[in-house]
C-alpha cells in the first residue's frame, strides 16, 4: 500500500508526464508534465481555469487523464478513483473542508478508514502519535462544529496522513484562512516536507507560493510552461509566466467610444453577509456609448459580486447605479431589465437557463414583461417561437428545433442562444460574465463577434472575463479588480503582461505585503 | 415516430408501465398472503355498476380538487403537505358560514366558498411566510400545521356544535336554499352527481389556463425549474413562494365542498378525513397536469369503490387496494425518471444527429 512510497529524500516521487484531458469541446490539460520529490513543497500556480484543479483531480484519481502516464514512487499507476489514489500515497484535502461538525476530531480522522487501527484506542494512539509527529495541533475529542477553520484544515490535513498519505496535495489552502493562520499551515506544512512528505501546493497566491514552496511549476491554459526554484524567481516574473508574455494585439478596429454615459457606478459597496468584510469596496466606473469596459482579475476578488450588485440580485448593496441618467439604486432585477440591461450571466446552468423548458420557454426568460414574447399578462406563444426561431438562425444555435430541451444543447450552442437573447429588446448594456467560459473555439469566436458588434451598435458592454485574450481583444479600457476594489486601469493598446499580471495579483509595488 | 409521437408514446407509456408494475406487485402480496389473486382482481376490475360509476365520479372530484392544490405548490417546487389541515380547516369555516346564513340562498353558498378559499389560503399562508421569513421548510410546517388543524377543528367544533340528538358532534346543518343540487345521471338509482363536479372542472380549466397561458405562470414554473435562474431573470422568489402557497391553500380550501354542499350539509366529526394525502399521490400520478391528474383521481376512485364489496364477496379485506395505490405512487416516480432520462439522452442524440448532418454535406462540397 503507502509502502510503495519509499523513495530517498530528493527522489521524484509522482511523476506526471504528458498528461492530457479533453472535455466535450474543451482541451483541459495538454502536455503536462510535472516531477514532485520527496521532502519537499511543490507549489502549481497558474490562472483561474488555467487548469490546475483538472490536473489535480487526475492525480487524486477524481478524473481519468485520457493520455499520459502517472508514476508514484518510481511505479506506473492507473488511478481510476480516489481510493486508488490513497492506496498508492496520495491524499487531497480540498477547498472545502468534507467533515462531519456534529463528530469529534478523533471520529471524523477515522470515519470511513475503520479497518487501519480500529475505533478505539489504537486509533486514538496513532491519531495522537502523527500529530504529535507533524506538529498538528488538535484535541482528539473536541467536536469539529467548535474548531475553528485552521483547526479543521489541520484535522483535514491528519486524515490523509491517518490513511497513509506520502503526497498531499492541498487545493487553495490558505484561500480560507486569516494570515495568522497562514503562517501556522505554513509551519506545518514545513513539518511535513521535514519527514519526508512531498506537498504539492495549488494556489495563485504568489507571495505566499514564494515564500513557503521549494520548487514551482506554473500553468498556463492547459499546459505546464515550466518549473523553477522557487529562490530564483520574483512574484513578478512568476506573474508574467502566468499571464504568458505574447499576448495578442488588439482588435485593430476602430474606437466607437462616444462620451455620452450609458453606465454610471458610484462608490458601490457590499459587506461579505455577517461581517465586516468588504466584497465591494467604495466601486466607481462608467461605461460610455459603444465601449466595451473589461474588468481583469483573478477569479473571487469580487466580480461575481459586481455583476450581481448592478443587476441588483445583491441585498445589502450600498452606492448609486445610473443607467443613461436614470437611477436604478434600490430598484428590483425586473426593473434593472426593463431598462435595458441585457445579462450574459457566468453561470449558464445555474442562471441563464431552465434547462428541462424547451428553447422558446428559455426566451420569455428574464423578458416576462416585454414584448414580443408576452402579451399583457399573457406568455405570446407564437411571438416567443418566432423570435426564438429568428435567434436561432441570426445567432447561429445548432439545434433540431426549438422545441428542443436547452439542456440537450452543447455549451457553445446554450451560451450563444443566451448571448441571442439578451440583445434582444434593445438593451443599452450589456453585461457579460465570462462569455466563453467552457465553449468550443468556433462557438468563441462567434461570440467575440456579436459583442463586437453590439459595441458598433452603441451598446455599453461590461465585460468580465479570466482570459486576457479575451479582454486585450475586445475592451476599450481594462481594468483591474482585486479584492473588491479597482485597483487600476489599463489601455489595452499599450498594457504590458508585467503590469496587468502584477496588478491582478497584487504583487505591484505599494500593493506588495 | 416523428418526435412528437414519441413524446406521446413516452408521456402514455410511462404510467400504463407504473400501473402494470403495481399490479404485479399487489398480486404478489395477495399470493404470500395466500389469497386469490383472480377472484381479488375480477372483483376490483369489473365492471361497475350505476351506483357505484357516480359514487366513483363523485370521489373523484373530491380527489382532484386536493391534488390540484397539491400540484400548485409541486410546480413551484413547493412540497405541501398541509393540504389535508388546510381543507379541515376551510371545511369547517364554510360549514360555519353557510350554516349561519346570513345571505340567502346561493348567495350563501358563495359567501362560504370564499371564506373557504380564504380561510385555506391564511392557513397554507402561514407555511410560506415562515419560508420566506425564517426559512423553515414547508414540508416541516405544513406537516406541523395539519396536527394544528385537527385539534384545532376539534376545539371549536365544540364551541359550535348543535344538538342533533344524535351522537354526531357537527356544526349547523346548511340550509336548503344553498345546498348545491345534484346531478341525476342514472334514473334507476338515487344517488346524485355532486353539482361542484363543474367547480372542479373549473379549477383544472383555471389551473391549466394559469400556468401554461399566462405571465405569472411562467414565472412560477420558472421559479420551479431553477431557482436561481429565476432570480437572474428579475423574478422575486419570496413573493412567488408566498403567493403560491397562498393558491395552494386557497384550492385546498375548496376540497371539502363538493361534501359540504351535495352530501353531509354540516361539518363534523365524521366528516371524510385523508383527502390531502390522496391528492399528493394523484398529484404524482398525473404529473401535475390537469388531465393527468383527472385520470389519476377517476382510477383511485375506481379502486376505492370496487374494492368495497371484496371483504363480502371474496373475503379479503378492502385494505389491499390501498397497497396498490401507494405502490402506484412509488412505480409511478421511478417510472417517470427513468423516462426522463431516457428523453433527455434521445435529445441530445437527435442534437448530435442534426449538427452531423450539415457538417457532412459541407465535407462532401469540400
Amino acid at each position: 500500500m503507502s509502502d510503495s512510497v519509499t523513495a530517498p529524500p530528493g527522489e521524484v516521487v509522482v511523476r506526471l508526464r504528458d498528461i492530457g484531458k479533453t472535455f466535450p469541446g474543451v482541451v483541459a490539460n495538454h502536455d503536462v508534465n510535472i516531477d514532485v520529490r520527496r521532502g519537499t513543497v511543490h507549489a502549481v500556480v497558474g490562472e483561474n481555469g488555467a487548469g490546475k484543479s483538472t490536473l489535480m483531480k487526475i492525480l487524486y484519481g477524481v478524473q481519468k487523464p485520457d493520455s499520459g502516464t502517472i508514476e508514484i514512487g518510481g511505479e506506473q499507476v492507473n488511478l481510476s478513483s480516489p481510493a486508488d489514489a490513497i492506496a498508492a500515497g496520495v491524499g487531497m484535502v480540498f477547498q472545502h473542508f468534507m467533515l462531519a461538525d456534529n463528530l469529534t476530531v478523533l471520529e471524523n480522522v477515522v470515519l470511513g478508514a475503520e479497518k487501519l487501527h480500529g475505533i478505539g484506542d489504537g486509533a486514538r494512539r496513532r491519531v495522537l502519535e502523527l500529530a504529535g509527529t507533524y506538529g498538528l495541533e488538535v484535541d482528539p475529542d473536541v467536536l469539529v462544529e467548535e474548531l475553528g477553520v485552521g483547526a479543521r484544515q489541520r484535522v483535514e490535513i491528519l486524515k490523509v496522513l491517518y490513511r497513509g498519505a506520502k503526497v498531499i496535495i492541498l487545493d487553495e489552502p490558505t484561500a480560507v484562512l486569516v494570515p495568522q493562520e497562514v503562517d501556522e499551515l505554513f509551519d506545518n506544512l514545513r513539518e511535513l516536507k521535514a519527514e519526508g512528505l512531498a506537498v504539492l501546493f495549488i494556489s495563485h497566491k504568489l507571495d505566499e507560493v514564494l515564500s513557503v514552496a521549494d520548487e514551482v511549476t506554473v500553468v498556463r491554459r492547459g499546459t505546464t510552461v515550466d518549473t523553477v526554484p522557487a529562490g530564483s524567481v520574483t512574484s513578478r516574473q512568476l506573474a508574467e509566466m502566468m499571464v504568458g508574455s505574447e499576448l495578442p494585439s488588439p482588435a485593430t478596429e476602430t474606437s466607437t467610444v462616444t462620451d455620452v454615459v450609458v453606465l454610471d457606478v458610484q462608490d458601490l459597496t457590499l459587506y461579505a453577509p455577517g461581517s465586516e468584510r468588504r466584497l465591494l469596496d467604495g466601486i466607481d466606473l462608467t461605461i460610455h456609448r459603444g465601449e466595451i469596459l473589461g474588468i481583469a482579475g483573478v477569479e473571487g476578488n469580487g466580480q461575481a459580486e459586481l455583476v450581481e450588485a448592478i443587476m441588483g440580485m445583491r441585498p445589502g448593496v450600498t452606492g448609486r447605479v445610473t443607467l443613461g441618467g436614470d437611477d436604478l439604486t434600490g430598484r428590483s432585477t425586473r426593473e434593472r431589465r426593463e431598462a435595458g440591461i441585457g445579462y450574459v450571466p457566468e453561470d449558464r446552468h445555474r442562471h441563464g437557463l431552465l434547462l428541462d423548458a424547451p428553447l422558446w420557454e428559455n426566451r420569455v426568460l428574464g423578458h416576462q414583461t416585454r414584448r414580443p414574447v408576452v402579451k399583457g399578462p399573457l406568455v405570446d406563444r407564437a411571438g416567443a417561437r418566432t423570435d426564438t426561431q429568428r435567434i436561432v438562425e441570426e445567432y447561429d444555435v445548432r439545434t433540431p428545433g426549438i422545441d428542443t430541451l436547452a439542456r440537450a444543447l452543447s455549451g457553445g450552442n446554450q451560451q450563444k442562444l443566451i448571448v441571442g437573447r439578451e440583445m434582444s429588446g434593445d438593451p443599452v448594456l450589456l453585461i457579460a460574465a465570462h462569455p466563453t467560459r467552457g465553449v468550443d473555439v468556433g462557438a468563441q469566436a462567434a461570440i467575440w463577434g456579436h459583442i463586437k458588434r453590439a459595441r458598433r451598435d452603441g451598446l455599453a458592454v461590461l465585460l468580465i472575463s479570466a482570459d486576457l485574450d479575451e479582454l486585450i481583444g475586445l475592451s476599450d479600457t481594462i481594468s483591474v479588480l482585486l479584492r473588491g476594489r479597482l485597483v487600476r486601469s489599463f489601455d489595452p493598446e499599450h498594457v504590458t503582461p508585467e503590469d496587468l499580471g502584477s496588478a491582478m495579483t497584487g504583487a505591484a509595488e505599494g500593493d506588495n505585503r | 415516430m416523428s418526435p412528437r409521437t414519441t413524446r406521446v408514446v413516452l408521456a402514455v407509456g410511462a404510467p400504463v408501465l407504473a400501473l402494470v408494475m403495481a399490479f404485479v406487485i399487489t398480486s404478489l402480496v395477495l399470493l404470500a398472503a395466500g389469497d386469490s389473486v383472480a377472484d381479488v382482481w375480477a372483483q376490483i376490475l369489473s365492471v361497475p355498476g350505476h351506483r357505484a360509476i357516480v359514487n366513483i365520479i363523485n370521489a373523484a372530484t373530491v380527489y382532484y380538487l386536493s391534488a390540484i392544490a397539491v400540484a400548485i405548490g409541486f410546480r413551484m417546487n413547493l412540497f405541501n403537505i398541509g393540504v389535508d389541515g388546510q381543507y379541515r380547516v376551510a371545511s369547517f369555516a364554510a360549514a360555519v358560514v353557510a350554516g349561519e346564513g346570513w345571505l340567502p340562498g346561493y348567495l350563501n353558498t358563495l359567501l362560504a366558498v370564499v371564506a373557504a378559499v380564504l380561510v385555506g389560503a391564511m392557513w397554507a399562508g402561514i407555511a410560506g411566510l415562515l419560508r420566506v421569513t425564517r426559512g423553515v421548510s414547508e414540508v416541516i410546517s405544513t406537516i406541523m400545521l395539519n396536527a394544528i388543524a385537527t385539534a384545532l377543528v376539534a376545539y371549536l367544533l365544540r364551541k359550535v356544535a348543535v344538538d342533533d340528538g344524535g351522537n354526531n358532534t357537527a356544526t349547523k346543518q346548511v340550509p336548503e336554499g344553498s345546498r348545491v343540487p345534484g346531478i341525476q345521471i342514472f334514473d334507476d338509482v338515487t344517488v346524485k352527481v355532486y353539482g361542484f363536479v363543474f367547480l372542479a372542472a373549473l379549477v383544472g380549466f383555471v389551473y391549466w389556463f394559469v400556468l401554461s397561458k399566462t405571465r405569472f405562470g411562467f414565472d412560477l414554473r420558472a421559479t420551479g425549474r431553477s431557482e436561481t435562474a429565476a432570480v437572474a431573470s428579475g423574478i422575486s422568489v419570496k413573493k412567488m413562494i408566498v403567493v403560491s402557497m397562498l393558491l395552494s391553500g386557497g384550492a385546498a380550501g375548496l376540497v371539502g365542498l363538493p361534501l359540504l354542499f351535495g352530501n353531509d350539509y354540516s361539518y363534523g366529526s365524521t366528516f371524510q378525513s385523508g383527502l390531502g394525502f390522496a391528492g399528493i399521490a394523484i398529484a404524482l400520478l398525473g404529473r401535475n397536469h390537469p388531465i393527468g391528474i383527472a385520470l389519476g383521481a377517476l382510477l383511485f376512485a375506481f379502486l376505492d369503490e370496487q374494492s368495497n364489496s371484496l371483504q363480502i364477496v371474496v373475503g379479503v379485506s378492502p385494505d389491499i387496494v390501498k397497497i396498490t395505490q401507494g405502490v402506484i405512487v412509488l412505480t409511478v416516480v421511478i417510472a417517470y425518471e427513468v423516462v426522463r432520462r431516457y428523453r433527455v439522452r434521445l435529445e441530445q442524440r437527435q442534437v448530435a444527429a442534426a449538427l452531423d448532418e450539415p457538417a457532412t454535406i459541407e465535407e462532401a462540397k469540400a
